[in-house]
């Protein structure tokens, strides 16, 4: 402990920064990546099919983790963008335009359009009426996708074709298909380490904790948020593309508060602001709902409780558990 | 003679009937160490903020390096040089030291949100923010979080990032409050190695700090300046010696 | 739209912006003195609704079921908060919205198994049955009218309590600063305890209140808590006032905004895409007035003193 030294020239020698390693990223992808041959060694088909759709949530709570864990905003509307991208896969197949190469950039220019215009607004409020403003918008949204008669309106709309790329069926494999979820969640992940690590991630980690601080150090933090925002509504815009062709349906229910709620669950079950932990709680969260769902019809009324005392009991969810085993172990 | 650091024209800002800030005039020279004293509730704090831009003047003008920045915004006013510490240290908690003051070397640089490039291994960042550490003393905590560190060196960790924003003025509030004897002895003696580098106003109650470090003083009562001048006139000052100074004794 | 069929529209709205305002005023009070964030209150709306059901059937009287309904209301309200709400009181929003959110599915869930999922109804009572003529041909029902007066009448007597009584004095302190109420000897756990029943109370009241005019079914406290929001963002967070002004503005721009949008597209647009476009657009209106009122005072058309 050298404290404050009274002579700047006594320089001491410049410390290596620790080493940081991430294992358990590696580990779940590893294990993510072999689980098809458990599947042709005689694991149900039903597995993949739900841990492909785990996959696809993961990238939604992978985003909204983004905004959440990382920039401190509760988002109680990401919904939304699932629901944006969704029906722009939806609209576009029912229109005979299947090519994904014309959906995607729609897709994502939407759900640019739509979060940089509610984050704009919303960013203009602070805690408790960020949640508010968000889980409103993300309801026009919902009724807005109701009132959609051409498209189904509250019935939804039924697909029978699915996306294509250059014309060609990519999706009709379950195993491809599984595969195509696997390396979409694998590159959101890459990316959105990259954006935290990055000088625009490190803002947003800051202004978390002390925007003040921030902004008198020559930031725009409002500016900053909202552009995590709006990367963050992509992603799940991405993930809503990728449900629609895995349900072959789009419903408003797709952008229902409660799974907005759902969302911030499985984030906080894996661990706020590991974003590894994202990944962890939505496959967590589907496959307790698959099993729960396949006891008892009411499911939700264990599910609910469950959830109750997660919150009262634990702290840093699944992610918070391994870091915590890991330094007993190291101590 | 060249445009002082910063000037202060008629300064005015009330709370209510409660003039805080009642027409305040001062110059602070580049380079030059400016201590702001005065009792509690005198206005100091209310004055440092209307500097940084956090609270917006009633009347009168605030000159930065001869710029008129009365109604920029708090980032614009860093932006251009104008650097603070808080009386309440202020830092990014589970950043370490390093990234705390890399931080203001990013706010400064070409590209200081780039997505993509990695910033915590970025030399460029880096390099400056490693010499500021070590002419504030802190080489050997860099990779501790800033939360863990002392109280001494948050203050040290503080001015630390006022340095890399290439400040023309450091506006430093009561850095001393809260330090161990030890540990201010060293803060004093880390102010006097920076002095001449740029200007400072200093905001301090401990007055054998102000008086071992300061150019020149400036004594604020009831939101007013009642003198200002060298620090041996500003202590025999009559009025100074009856309305401040003689309350210690 | 005739003049008629504008004034009968205008009482709507007027009826729906009371409900809203009964839902409101707890949540917003609930916010501004315990600053706790309670999604469930809703839930306790729809409580509200399901226990009148079944005591109004059970006595046969409207009034008789509507005490018990209240006073089960707010045993279950309590019951919760010595359960669950307490250990959230010093937790962030994230938990409390999270462990509020669990609840939401447990109670919804738990109304449908106990009294099934079909929509339900209360009768309107006898006394309050029947129409007002209001001009010539224009009838209007007595007990939507009474609605409107009880809602009114809360109202009043909300601001009474704050403004005028000792306790409510305390509320308003204890709004903006919290540790001060508890430095001046009040036991701020039984406060909380008081306004979180006196909230409940509401919520349960609008739900049995609007029991004989709406279906009572699973998941109807969802749509008013999110309406609440809204009223209470439009209002600002803690204000009994914004509460009220919000639940005014949300109730007639919808209830006016559904009937009238459609003649008023049709003004300049085909029948058919008039519909489409109507329904959409009506149904997103109140979120525009809200996006609308935030962009120009993002702290609420009248923000609670002392907060900000």
């Amino acid at each position: 402990m050298a404290g404050i030294s009274s002579n700047p020239a006594a320089t001491a020698t410049r410390p290596q920064a620790p080493m940081v390693r991430r294992l358990a990223p590696l580990v779940i992808f590893a294990l993510l990546a072999l689980l098809p041959l458990a599947s042709a060694l005689g694991l149900p088909g039903h597995w993949l099919t739900l841990v492909t759709r785990a996959m696809i949530f993961a990238i939604a709570a992978l985003s909204l983790d983004l905004v959440l864990g990382i920039g401190g905003l509760i988002s109680f509307g990401h919904a939304a963008y699932i629901g944006i991208g969704a029906y722009g896969a939806g609209i576009l197949i029912s229109e005979g335009q299947t090519e994904l190469l014309v959906a995607l950039p729609v897709i994502l220019l939407a759900c640019t359009v739509f979060a940089a215009i509610t984050g704009y607004v919303s960013l203009r409020t602070r805690g408790v009426a960020f949640i508010m403003i968000t889980l409103a918008f993300g309801q026009m949204a919902f009724y807005f996708a109701q009132a959609l008669s051409a498209y189904g309106g509250d019935d939804g709309l039924t697909l029978y074709e699915k996306s294509t790329l250059f014309g060609r069926e990519i999706f009709g494999n379950r195993t491809g298909f599984y595969y195509i979820a696997l390396g979409t969640l694998a590159f959101c992940y890459w990316l959105a380490r990259r954006l935290v690590a990055s000088r625009f991630g490190r803002v947003l980690r800051a202004a978390r904790e002390n925007s003040v601080r921030v902004t008198v150090t020559g930031y725009d933090v409002d500016h900053v948020r909202l552009g995590a925002y709006v990367i963050s509504g992509m992603m799940a815009g991405l993930s809503g593309f990728l449900l629609a062709n895995q349900t072959d349906f789009v419903s408003p229910a797709y952008m229902s508060w409660s799974r907005s709620g759902e969302l911030i669950f499985m984030v906080v079950l894996g661990g706020v602001g590991s974003l590894y932990g994202a990944i962890l709680g939505a496959l967590a969260f589907l496959v307790t709902e698959d099993v729960l769902s396949s006891l008892t019809q009411n499911w939700k009324v264990i599910f609910g409780p469950l959830i109750v005392l997660f919150v009262l009991f634990t702290h840093g969810g699944i992610a918070g558990l391994a870091n915590k085993l890991r330094g007993r172990r190291d101590g | 003679m060249a445009e002082p650091a910063l000037a202060l024209k008629g300064l005015a800002k009330s709370f209510g009937a409660l003039k805080v800030t009642n027409g305040v005039d001062l110059t602070i020279a580049p380079g030059e160490l400016h201590a702001l004293i005065g009792p509690n509730g005198a206005g100091k704090t209310t004055l440092v903020h209307q500097i940084s831009g956090t609270l917006r003047p009633d009347s009168g003008a605030i000159l930065f390096d001869g710029q008129d920045i009365t109604r920029l915004p708090p980032q614009a006013r860093a932006r251009a040089g104008l650097a603070r510490t808080f009386q309440i240290t202020s830092t990014i908690p589970s950043l370490s030291a390093l990234e705390n003051v890399a931080l203001g070397v990013q706010a400064h640089s070409a590209h200081p949100l780039s997505l993509f490039r990695d910033a915590a291994g970025d030399e460029a960042l880096n390099e400056p923010a490693w010499e500021a550490l070590e002419a504030v003393g802190l080489t050997e905590r860099a990779h501790a979080p800033a939360g863990s560190l002392s109280h001494g060196e948050k203050r040290a960790l503080e001015i630390a990032m006022a340095l890399t924003l290439q400040p023309k003025l450091i506006l430093l509030d009561e850095p001393l409050a809260g330090v161990g004897h030890e540990e201010g002895e060293r803060l004093i003696a880390l102010l006097n190695s920076l002095k001449g580098r740029f200007a400072m106003l200093l905001v301090e109650h401990d007055m054998s700090a102000v008086f071992a470090l300061a150019d020149r003083v400036t004594v604020l009562v009831y939101g007013g300046v009642i003198a200002s001048g060298e620090p041996a006139a500003v202590r025999a000052d009559p009025a100074v010696r009856q309305a401040y100074l003689g309350e210690e004794g | 739209m005739t003049l008629s069929l504008l004034i009968v529209q205008l009482l709507n709205g007027l009826q729906f912006g009371v409900l809203l305002f009964l839902v409101a005023a707890g949540l917003t009070l609930v916010f501004g003195v315990m600053d706790f964030i309670n999604l469930a209150h809703g839930v306790q709306y729809m409580l509200g609704a399901y226990l009148a059901v079944t005591f109004v059937s059970l006595t046969g009287s409207f009034l008789l079921g509507l005490v018990l309904a209240l006073a089960a209301a707010l045993l279950l309200g309590l019951a919760l908060e010595f359960l669950v709400f307490r250990h959230l009181y010093e937790r962030d929003h994230l938990d409390q919205v999270l462990a509020t959110f669990g609840l939401i599915l447990l109670l919804n869930q738990a109304v449908k198994m106990i009294w099934g999922a079909a929509p339900l109804s209360v009768p309107v009572p006898e006394f309050l049955s029947g129409n007002v003529r209001l001009m010539d041909g224009i009838l209007y029902p007595v007990y939507r009218f009474a609605l409107i007066a009880a809602g009114l009448g809360v109202g009043a007597l909300l601001w009474f309590v704050v403004e005028k009584t000792r306790t409510g004095m305390l509320l308003r302190a204890g709004a903006s600063n919290a540790p001060m109420v508890s430095a001046l000897g009040v036991d701020i756990r039984k406060l909380f305890m008081i306004v979180f029943a006196f909230g409940t109370m509401l919520a349960g009241f609008a739900g049995a209140m609007a029991a004989p005019i709406l279906s009572v079914e699973p998941g109807m406290g969802d749509t008013v808590l999110i309406l609440a929001f809204v009223v209470i963002v439009v209002g600002g967070i803690g204000s009994i006032r914004g509460a009220f002004v919000g639940a005014l503005i949300v109730g007639l721009v919808d209830t006016l905004g559904r009937s009238s949008m459609n003649d008023l597209l049709r003004l300049f647009m085909a029948p058919a895409s008039a519909r489409a476009t109507g329904a959409a657009l009506s149904s997103m209106l109140i979120y525009l007035v809200m996006a609308a009122v935030l962009f120009v005072r993002p702290e609420g058309l009248l923000p609670a003193k002392g907060r900000s």
